[in-house]
């Protein structure tokens, strides 16, 4: 008899909302996805085929989510996240969001994976006006709320990253001649983009870009080649595995030019330890997350609290992935959006409460970071900090960089 | 000339890689009619078992020879209970089971040891192997090796008389089993050599181009265009055809190098090397079918 | 293998036509999102049905037709948005531009048998991504990024959804393409094609133009698959060079095989299957970790890779040959 009352009361005041709109404080609201028991939130990720390693983004996204509903959900809510293997391929990615938003009927999708996917839903998410949020690749182009008021981007994006590194090496290094190492793709090109902006007119110092195929099996070749071309700075644009045996390569041939490591592939465990500790002394990268192996942060209460969430929601997994301290992160902003949404949980409150995070910090990422948006502003993060690597560890230096604007 | 000799040098190592896996596509090949596409993740698989048997303390050669054992047990069994009750399915039917026992062991690799790259110890020693600036010394430890595959194989298979029933099952069942030879069990036989070979190729692969359960997937195409080049019924062609791709997909991104240098206008470069160096297979295969080494068999009417 | 009865036929026709247009009674059941995937699915299974007549009807295996498929996607897509060149309009332009590049590839295959001309393919396909992306193709293709596209919506005002509307218009040429090459199968050069698969040696001696009709067949399979290629980039509204991959080719392998080979039938099943099997691999995963309680975390591609080769152990000869095994042993046990 309760919930029978309940629901007609419910009824009710959304007719009342309907008549007498504007009045709708701590009503409760409602669209697709959100009821008074659970949120669902879609996600896709390539858990199967060439790009499976980012499969343990979408597993820390299911064990932060598990905590969350352990501890009571949000405001009183479940969350039911619904998560899909699309392959890392842009069709399938279209038929299991499609499926997502219409079969499953979920409030938003969260965190989903890739540039290439993204891009193939991007037009259909903001025609059915359903979010697309914090999605994880850095293309600088999920930040553009005129376009596309339903999509924003979470990580800093790649070419702001690379602003940040050609700006450095002009500050830095006399009578520069640099070669640049990257994938074949649109993550490629959106560093190699921001790169070429942030050089201006000393884009001249580029003596040789050289590109790989995810399909080679070495970079050697091409590493040679940058060699040949008489580089004294080398900006590696390439995803773990290859980023670490382009170091190593590098060290091989007895080349030392000045290097600059795409954040991608900031992973100590995936990519330095590979490369060899003592190939990487010097390298310089651009951080925005806490890397796991980094005995710096042993005493911080994220790290702790993370650390203590691996164990318990994430057992046997690998505690050296960066990855999940990427989950982590973007989730645990992802619920203190939902918590901000309280009773109204409509689809255009959702996207309201994202475009509106003051200097939010979120744990594991560097201090002094934090989250930043504004209806005008869909970088979440647009802080980076350089940092050098010395012994086994990234040693932070410098103040923490913003590019101007985005 | 520097960076020529470097090109070829990384070449003959890329090319070493794709030989050995070559070698294993042929051994299947040689015994059973088909190309195993999952051949590249079985090696995957029996180079994380050598991996986790270093993680538990082993010897590299240790762990060396147990993987090599193994894959040779995980050959038998696949053939014994996959492969030998679709005897007599099509061919096409048996490329679909490999390319389901390829997903199998590449998601049963992921799950178990995760799709992290992992770093992979290599036996040969830094100092004294290997020319400075030119090849390093796995490099070369990788080439050896592969030529000393491809002896222990020769020797077995001309020297040895099982290494001869085997040629005997494959080349004439019929008259084989006539003369007393387990026809379906020197198939079996053919899969565990295969398999261990290809275990040595994985094996030797990891250190280059690290560990994950991917690692494979590329090395696997080029491999199986470096058994085509060679003539894919030849042991001793597999391995030319292997170096021969491994260079030529080198010169010709260093062509390409070279025309930028000279003229300033891009034509080819490492976004084209593969598609290239594929044509230039293509070509060499129309004008000798049976590849470089291989002999031409000829249809009786 | 004995034709599918003509009567069923025609009832499934009419289904096909009737069931979508009841969407206004049975929103849920027949939704956009269903009818979405019915689509795709008989995208999958023209480009399956090329792949068909090149393989299991001429007995040329290809493990390239992803190939064919991008080449038409982005015939299509480059008509749709440089060109401004409306999405019906760009089918038969895909047709002919797949038909010359499968032709062209068709000559140096002729020289190339068995695994050599299943290595040409693949390297086809393989290559074709790489081309994409090539410099100077690079303003033409999008490059990297790729070409975004609109989605066809129903034209002189018909009341129907997007999705709707582009069900109906794959069905027509789907329905087009299959009676096209049912009778192409039963002329005189369909008798030709499967002769030479069959007997080559005998086929030649009859005075048959091996050349000719492998090329031309080469050149047919392609534009099919090209066809279904273009209908794809309008119904994705997106095409990428990672939309291509050599995974593309090897699953429209994995549907002529499972589907049948040298079977019109079996290609209708493997586009099925196509398009089924990812999203009930992982259906059947979560089941096994969640209400069947498994601890261990079964990964979808496992199951995809179990499913495949216990197919194969049950259906050697692929669904329709095994579903056709079976309906004979239960007659002949009457």
């Amino acid at each position: 008899m309760k919930t029978n009352r309940r629901s007609f009361l419910g009824g009710v005041s959304t007719a009342a909302v309907l008549t007498a709109s504007g009045s709708a404080f701590a009503q409760k609201k409602y669209d697709d996805g959100a009821t008074d028991k659970e949120i669902k939130i879609g996600h896709t990720n390539p858990y199967s085929g060439p790009a499976s390693s980012y499969g343990v983004i979408g597993k820390g996204l299911e064990g932060y989510w598990k905590m969350v509903n352990d501890r009571g959900g949000i405001n009183g809510r479940k969350v039911d996240f619904i998560t899909r293997d699309d392959a890392y391929s842009p069709p399938k990615t279209v038929e299991v969001v499609r499926q997502l938003v219409e079969q499953e009927k979920v409030l938003c999708l969260f965190n989903t994976l890739g540039t290439p996917t993204n891009t193939a839903i991007h037009k259909y998410m903001n025609q059915k006006k359903v979010p697309q949020l914090y999605v994880a690749t850095g293309a600088s182009k999920w930040g553009k709320p005129k376009e596309f008021p339903w999509t924003m981007g979470y990580q800093p994006d790649y070419h702001t990253e690379a602003v940040i590194y050609a700006k450095h090496i002009l500050a830095n290094v006399k009578d520069a001649k640099i070669g640049v190492l990257m994938q074949n793709d649109d993550y490629g090109k959106d560093y190699w983009g921001g790169f070429e902006e942030g050089l201006g007119k000393d884009i001249g110092k580029v003596v040789k870009r050289v590109t790989y195929e995810t399909t080679d099996p070495t970079v050697d070749s091409q590493i040679i080649q940058l060699k040949d071309s008489g580089a004294n700075v080398f900006f590696n644009i390439a995803i773990p595995k290859f980023a670490a045996q382009a170091i190593r390569k590098i060290a091989d041939l007895g080349w030392k030019p000045m290097q600059y490591l795409n954040n991608v592939s900031s992973s100590v465990a995936s990519t330095l330890r590979p490369a060899g500790i003592e190939n990487s002394q010097g390298i310089i990268t651009a951080l925005y997350l806490m890397d796991p192996t980094d005995k710096q942060w042993n005493d911080n209460a994220d790290m702790k609290t993370w650390s203590a969430w691996m164990d318990k929601y994430m057992p046997g997994a690998n505690k050296n992935d960066g990855n999940y301290i990427f989950a982590y992160s973007v989730a645990f902003l992802m619920e203190q959006t939902l918590k901000k949404c309280g009773d109204n949980l409509t689809r255009a409150n959702v996207m309201k409460q994202a475009a509106n995070f003051q200097k939010q910090r979120v744990p594991l990422l560097l201090p002094g970071i934090t989250v930043s948006t504004s209806p005008t502003d869909f970088y979440p993060i647009q802080s980076v900090q350089l940092a050098s690597f010395k012994g086994e560890t990234w040693n932070l230096f410098g103040d923490i960089q913003s590019a101007e604007g985005s | 000339m520097e960076q020529f000799l470097q090109q070829l040098a990384s070449g003959l190592a890329n090319g070493a890689i794709y030989a050995a896996l070559a070698l294993a596509l042929v051994m299947i090949y040689v015994s059973t009619d088909h190309i195993n596409f999952a051949q590249g993740e079985m090696a995957m698989f029996s180079t994380y078992i050598s991996w986790q048997l270093m993680s538990w303390g082993a010897d590299f050669w240790v762990a060396f020879v147990a993987a090599v054992a193994f894959s040779f047990v995980m050959g038998v069994t696949i053939e014994r209970v996959i492969l030998r009750p679709l005897h007599s399915a099509p061919v096409l039917s048996i490329i679909v089971v490999f390319i389901g026992l390829l997903a199998i062991f590449n998601s049963v690799a992921g799950a178990i040891w995760s799709y992290l790259i992992k770093s992979f110890p290599s036996p040969f020693p830094k100092s004294d192997f290997g020319i400075a600036g030119v090849i390093g010394a796995h490099q070369l430890g990788v080439v050896l090796v592969t030529l000393v595959v491809l002896g222990l194989l020769f020797v077995f298979f001309r020297f040895t008389p099982l290494g001869l029933a085997m040629r005997a099952a494959a080349q004439n069942p019929q008259m084989a089993r006539l003369v007393g030879v387990r026809v379906d069990w020197m198939l079996a036989l053919g899969w565990g050599l295969a398999a261990s070979v290809g275990a040595v190729a994985g094996i030797m692969v990891a250190h280059i181009v690290y560990l994950d359960p991917n690692m494979m997937g590329g090395i696997l195409l080029y491999a199986f265009a470096s058994a085509l080049v060679g003539g894919i019924s030849s042991p001793g062609g597999a391995v030319a055809g292997g170096f021969i791709v491994g260079v030529l997909e080198n010169m010709v991104a260093y062509a390409g190098n070279q025309i930028e240098k000279a003229t300033g206008v891009y034509i080819i470069g490492n976004g084209e090397k593969l598609t290239v160096a594929l044509i230039i297979v293509i070509v060499v295969l129309t004008v000798k079918p049976a590849g470089l080494f291989g002999r031409v068999v000829v249809k009786r009417v | 293998m004995p034709a599918f009865p003509k009567k069923w036929l025609a009832v499934l026709l009419v289904l096909a036509v009737v069931i979508p247009l009841l969407q206004p009674v049975l929103p849920d059941i027949v939704s956009n999102y269903r009818l979405f995937l019915v689509s795709t699915m008989i995208i999958a299974s023209i480009a399956v049905l090329g792949l068909n007549l090149l393989t299991g009807f001429n007995g040329q295996i290809s493990l390239g037709h992803g190939a064919f498929y991008a080449v038409g996607a982005y015939t299509a897509a480059i008509l749709m948005d440089r060109l401004n060149v409306p999405y019906w309009a760009t089918l038969p332009a895909a047709a002919i531009v797949c038909f010359i590049v499968g032709y062209l590839f068709g000559l140096p295959a002729l020289k190339l048998e068995g695994h050599y001309l299943a290595l040409a393919t693949f390297a086809l396909a393989l290559a074709v991504p790489q081309i994409l992306k090539y410099k100077w193709l690079e303003d033409l293709t999008g490059g990297v990024q790729g070409i975004v596209l609109l989605k066809p919506e129903a034209p002189f005002g018909l009341p129907l959804s997007e999705d709707q509307w582009l069900y109906y218009f794959c069905l027509v040429v789907m329905v087009f393409l299959y009676w096209g090459a049912a009778n192409m199968l039963n002329s005189r050069s369909g008798r030709a094609m499967m002769a030479i698969r069959d007997q080559p040696m005998a086929a030649s001696t009859m005075g048959i133009d091996l050349a000719l009709y492998k090329t031309v067949t080469f050149g047919i399979s392609a534009a099919y698959t090209g066809i279904a290629g273009a209908l794809s980039a309008s119904a994705i509204a997106f095409v990428a060079p990672d939309s291509f991959t050599i995974f593309l080719s090897i699953k429209f392998l994995i549907g002529l095989v499972v589907g049948g080979v040298g079977s019109l039938a079996g290609s209708v099943v493997g586009g099925i299957f196509y398009v089924l099997v990812d999203n009930s691999a992982q259906a059947l995963s979560q089941f096994v970790r969640n209400d069947l309680g498994v601890p261990f975390d079964l990964s979808a591609y496992t199951v995809f890779g179990v499913l495949l080769v216990a197919l194969m152990y049950l259906m050697p000869m692929g669904i329709v040959g095994g579903v056709y095994l079976a309906v004979r042993r239960l007659r002949s046990q009457r």
